[in-house]
């Protein structure tokens, strides 16, 4: 039996969530959050985003959406074309692939692994930013940025789970 | 038996489909990082295009940011009224002692535009924009105004806050555009020190401090010198202050500038009929130039 338009429509909706809240914490990071000291180190909650649900749901929040939403963030952020929809696209690439290994593990693990994760994102963006710029930037902010986002982490996963609970309790 | 070797088959062909994907993602990727380093043109227009698409998404979501902002701010304003009183109490006591000078200046100022008949400038055309959003990222020093080409916003134009230079137009759309404030590592502005007038070039590098290069002549800056743009390259006009001269470490000038980044909330893109540091087309100067010595 086919199930109504209606059920299929909700369907659909719950399944853009992990895209769209993704969406959301890239839009969350632009804010002028007029923090003094903020602006250049503020947290990569777009590619938590991507970790998150790369591990839980990755057949809703695939490759290529990382890949755009990576996009969007060099367009917002005016950092060098391609740059973070490579970092995305490796971030969802790696975590999806190792999710096996996380399902069902603690929450330090998740934490621990995403920290392993986050340097290598961040030492391939100064990276990829540095040769497209042709100097060495000065990595400090990247640091900070860096540890603020480890930081952050346990509450916006907190906030993740809730999300998924709400939305997509039948998986 | 059978059935379930083709329920494999179609699972390895799946997994084969989904690597291909990926690496064909990477492979795009990667060649978007090329693409943006030799077609800017092509590049620049996509950046405008989609930043354009999503202006309206941040705009509205910065909006009640901003509120919560003021609210937080008149919050700790109440808090510190009594020392900020004083403060200010003060100040005006020695903006009091300036606004005297300024007057006798001016008056001076305009007797000897009177005897020597000077042309007066032209009035700068300004728009005000919104500062929709900023992402703050560790590798460049930018924002997306919420103002773009409909509203006359050119590239290269001064954008300035208060009296004092933020940064100029780095990509145009048609309802946003980017501003690359003075500390973006691509950011190279003509200055000079006022005290001494030397000249120099302010580069940026993703600190704080931007730092003086290319000093012209011997190298006399020192700490607490005010800096403020040159007519040089008729990017901007002279005189726009920027900042003053913070430390002068092993030969590196560095420069305080006067804005504070964080309290940008509405800037001023100012037009002022000049070319701006990133001109369109090359002036066709030299040709004339001849015809003129001929003659």
């Amino acid at each position: 039996m086919k199930p109504s338009v209606w059920v299929q429509m909700d369907g659909w909706v719950r399944h853009i969530v992990p895209t769209g809240v993704t969406l959301f914490l890239l839009f969350l990071t632009a804010i002028p959050t007029h923090i003094p000291g903020l602006a250049g180190i503020t947290p990569m909650l777009p590619m938590m985003g991507v970790y998150y649900w790369a591990i839980y749901r990755p057949d809703l929040l695939p490759a290529w959406a990382a890949f755009l939403i990576g996009l969007l963030h060099d367009i917002i952020a005016g950092t060098p074309f391609g740059v973070n929809a490579l970092v995305m696209v490796l971030v969802q690439g790696v975590s999806a692939s190792q999710r096996k290994f996380f399902l069902g593990k603690s929450f330090m693990v998740a934490w621990w692994a995403f920290s392993l994760l986050a340097a290598g994102a961040s030492a391939l963006s100064w990276l990829m930013t540095s040769i497209l710029s042709g100097r060495v930037i000065d990595p400090g902010p990247a640091f900070f940025q860096y540890f603020l986002t480890l930081g952050l982490f346990p509450l916006l996963t907190r906030v993740l789970a809730r999300t998924q609970m709400a939305f997509l309790k039948e998986a | 038996m059978k059935q379930s070797g083709a329920v494999g088959r179609l699972a390895t062909l799946r997994l084969l489909a989904q690597r291909f994907a990926f690496v064909s993602l990477i492979v795009a990727a990667v060649a978007l990082m090329i693409l943006g380093k030799a077609d800017i043109v092509l590049v620049e227009r996509t950046r405008s295009l989609v930043a354009d698409a999503v202006a309206p998404i941040l705009d509205a979501i910065s909006r009640p940011a901003a509120t919560i902002n003021e609210f937080t701010e008149s919050v700790r304003e109440l808090a510190s009224l009594r020392a900020e009183n004083a403060r200010l109490k003060q100040e005006n006591q020695r903006l009091l002692h300036w606004q005297m000078v300024a007057r006798r200046l001016d008056a001076d100022n305009a007797v000897l535009h009177e005897q020597l008949n000077v042309v007066p400038g032209p009035d700068p055309a300004f728009i005000t924009a919104r500062v929709i959003g900023d992402l703050g990222s560790a590798y460049g020093h930018s924002m997306l105004l919420g103002a773009g080409a409909r509203d006359g916003v050119r590239k290269g134009q001064a954008v300035l806050s208060g009296e004092v230079l933020v940064g100029h137009i780095a990509e145009v759309g048609e309802r946003s555009s980017r501003l690359l404030l003075l500390t973006d590592l691509n950011a190279k502005i003509p200055v000079v020190v006022e005290a001494s007038r030397t000249r120099a070039i302010l580069a940026g590098d993703n600190k704080d401090r931007p730092k003086l290069s290319y000093i012209a002549g011997a190298a006399s800056v020192s700490v607490g010198d005010r800096v403020v743009t040159s007519a040089s390259g008729a990017a901007f006009p002279p005189g726009l202050p920027i900042g003053v001269v913070a430390s002068t470490h092993d030969g590196i000038a560095r420069v305080q500038p006067f804005v504070r980044r964080h309290e940008l909330e509405f800037v001023a893109i100012v037009d002022y009929g000049l070319g701006g540091v990133l001109p369109f087309e090359r002036p066709p100067m030299p040709e004339k130039r001849r015809r003129g010595g001929d003659n």
